[in-house]
């Protein structure tokens, strides 16, 4: 079992036929990803690889019965294709766009509270790798095989370093449930704490991993969370305890602007509430083991 | 991106803030004959860098002659300004801004924020302006007045009212004081801000509400459809290599140490650099190649890198998911037989078609130091060139 997505899934790629929409459509078709379509205005009609295109996701919605959707825009136009997903009924949308401005995110984020909870999209990204249940699907851009099927879960804000995770893990016979992104952009559609609740709902989870860094109040949140409701073993790794005060480190949301958002503060922070911490990235898996082995 | 005060100054002013007159310098003789201009008996000359702290590093002089004004822009000009937030490479002033004086009564604080946990625009005051917003949270905390904008609705006027009357407002400088905090706002929004700060916001004994500083900072994601606010980018200010950096598409951040890092995707690269610090080395940056590491873009990063003269080695993590450590590796290769470098190079390789990767670069004949794990390649980096302290304290000596 898994979370938020699985071989079921029935996925849309909104931005299909552009040269990035076809490589990792391709990709996520050929890893098992139900694609069932994609959305290109003004192209509806034509079919891409190998699915049929419509002109708005309402009508792609309404042919295919699609829950989920792949956004794949570039940033001046990715905050409208996330409403129109939203306003089409679409269950999950993953925005990997990177460079997205602040003020269109907090429009959607505005925008995503006009439904009722039940109904309410959720939104991954933007400006992250995506989601996987390995094993099954994915609706992102990272590389399938480096994720054995298994029962942890990942949540992490940047794509490459929750690879580096992932293939510790694999080389330590670890495998994983779902592994998320949730984006390095300062108004992102998921936090932490929102996913480490989905988790510890999920049977088939038995451990979470969180790849948090420098910057914002998400990782101190997830910390009063795990306090208060995680029942499983936390594994925590936050990068950037080199990072000087007031950059920005790549990511538009890493950046130590505040009291609480340098990696001491958040580690010591989610010590406190009995997470197992990887002190280096080169221990992540290590820590892993580390908390099974005890929670076993 | 950051911008100058008089830039901030101009911009609030067009959104209904009232500002004290003045006038931009690029010379002591444009200094005394915008003093002329304005008129009084009174003037300030402010250093214009992209930095806080001007007036404790003596970048803001008051005046009461115009040869006063002349000496004092005069001894600002060229002059490297290190302040408590420059760093220590300091900013240096090429353009003053000479301000008429103004009879000060009271000084407030004005500014707005985004605010990560509520994700709204946030206004925060408070009736002890002058000093740094966390010197007022520390020695004032109940003097600030906090407040959100709903992004549906916007800063209503009533928010403003109630945010007047907490700052001791009243009387007929009440419309005046809302007209600077709905206009402030609306600057915000309108041009895609990530913060705009007035401190101080000052009562004038004759009745007047002015932006006596202004600062204003915008979002990088944004300018693409903020023309006007990219053309105020001023370069003189930003850290020459961030700035070489930027231009060519990469994400860059200069640091102390003395080890170059080059590394695919944020996360992992500051991951790479907390590796090399906690193996008892220094990082001398911050770089994030992106999430493809294409051969252009790793060539680029070591033209950069090499450009920091305090670099003793170079240490490339990268991991290849989608694209193939043996393409990286082919990049990597064709990038050090184009242009050699002369301190050591160590490169770690993870992810699809490893292997092929590493065998490419152990071929290549290159003097290239390969590490498995990226515990390995932090340690072989710190171990191949000097130890940062060592180095400084060895420079010390010298001199």
């Amino acid at each position: 079992m898994s979370i938020l997505i699985n071989k079921d899934t029935k996925v849309l790629v909104q931005g299909l036929t552009g040269r990035i929409g076809q490589f990792h459509t391709r990709e996520m078709i050929d890893y098992g990803t139900n694609v069932v379509g994609g959305v290109v205005p003004g192209r509806g009609g034509e079919t891409c690889q190998g699915v049929p295109v419509f002109n708005t996701v309402k009508d792609a919605v309404k042919a295919t019965g699609a829950t989920a959707s792949f956004v794949v825009v570039p940033p001046p136009f990715a905050a409208d294709s996330i409403m129109e997903a939203a306003d089409a009924g679409i269950d999950l949308a993953v925005s990997i766009t990177d460079g997205i401005p602040a003020q269109d995110m907090m429009r959607v984020k505005r925008y995503m509270r006009r439904y009722r909870e039940r109904n309410r999209m959720r939104l991954l990204g933007p400006n992250c790798a995506g989601i996987i249940t390995p094993g099954e699907a994915f609706a992102g851009i990272m590389p399938g095989h480096i994720y054995l099927p298994g029962s942890v879960g990942i949540i992490g804000r940047s794509g490459t370093l929750g690879y580096e995770a992932a293939s510790q893990m694999k080389e330590l016979g670890i495998g994983i449930s779902t592994s998320v992104g949730i984006g390095g952009d300062p108004i992102n559609g998921s936090s932490f704490k929102d996913i480490l609740e989905l988790f510890e709902q999920d049977d088939d989870t038995n451990a979470v991993v969180m790849i948090g860094e420098i910057g914002g109040p998400q990782e101190a949140e997830a910390a009063a969370f795990i306090r208060d409701y995680m029942t499983k073993p936390v594994i925590a790794y936050i990068a950037g305890l080199s990072a000087p005060r007031g950059k920005t480190m790549g990511h538009a949301g890493a950046i130590i602007s505040a009291f609480g958002e340098s990696a001491p503060e958040k580690v010591e922070l989610l010590r406190d509430v009995g997470a197992t911490i990887a002190p280096t990235p080169s221990e992540i898996g290590n820590a892993v083991t580390e908390a099974l082995h005890q929670a076993a | 991106m950051d911008i100058h005060e008089y830039q901030a100054k101009e911009i609030l002013q067009g959104f209904g803030v009232k500002v004290p007159p003045g006038g931009l310098a690029y010379s002591p003789e444009q200094a005394t004959y915008r003093a002329h201009e304005i008129g009084g008996d009174k003037w300030v000359v402010k250093a214009q860098v992209h930095t806080g702290g001007r007036g404790k590093a003596g970048g803001v002089k008051v005046c009461s002659d115009e040869h006063e004004v002349f000496d004092a822009a005069n001894a600002m000009f060229g002059k490297k300004l290190v302040t408590h937030q420059s760093g220590p490479a300091g900013k240096i002033v090429y353009r003053v801004y000479i301000e008429g004086g103004v009879e000060i009564e009271r000084e407030l604080y004005l500014g707005f924020v985004l605010d990560r946990s509520t994700e709204r625009i946030m206004v925060v005051a408070s009736s002890e302006g002058g000093m740094e917003i966390e010197e007022i949270a520390e020695d004032e905390p109940e003097s600030i007045v906090r407040s959100l904008i709903d992004p549906a609705v916007g800063l209503t006027e009533f928010q403003a009212r109630e945010i007047a009357f907490e700052l001791g407002i009243t009387g007929k400088q009440m419309q005046q004081a809302v007209a600077t905090i709905m206009g402030s706002y609306r600057a915000f929004r309108d041009l895609d801000a990530t913060m705009v700060e007035i401190n101080p916001l000052v009562l004038t004994t004759d009745g007047n509400i002015l932006a006596l500083d202004a600062k204003m900072g915008f979002d990088d994601n944004a300018m693409f459809r903020r023309p006007e606010i990219s053309e105020l980018r001023d370069k003189s200010q930003e850290d020459p290599r961030e700035t070489r950096a930027a231009d060519r598409g990469l994400s860059y951040v200069g640091l102390e140490g003395n080890i170059g890092c080059i590394v695919n995707g944020a996360g992992l690269a500051m991951a790479t650099m907390d590796m090399i610090k906690t193996s008892g080395g220094e990082p001398a940056n911050f770089l994030d190649i992106g999430g493809g590491a294409s051969p252009e873009r790793v060539a680029k990063a070591f033209r950069l890198v090499r450009s920091d003269e305090n670099v003793d080695a170079i240490l490339v993590n990268i991991f290849a998911g989608i694209n193939r450590c043996d393409w990286v590796a082919e990049g990597v290769v064709e990038a050090l037989t184009n242009n050699p470098v002369d301190v050591p190079v160590i490169v770690r390789l993870a992810g699809t078609n490893v292997d092929e990767g590493r065998q490419i670069i152990a071929d290549s004949g290159l003097p290239i130091l390969m590490a498995t794990t990226l515990s390995e390649a932090a340690k072989i980096s710190v171990g191949s060139c000097p130890r940062h302290e060592d180095k400084i304290n060895h420079t010390a000596e010298a001199a």
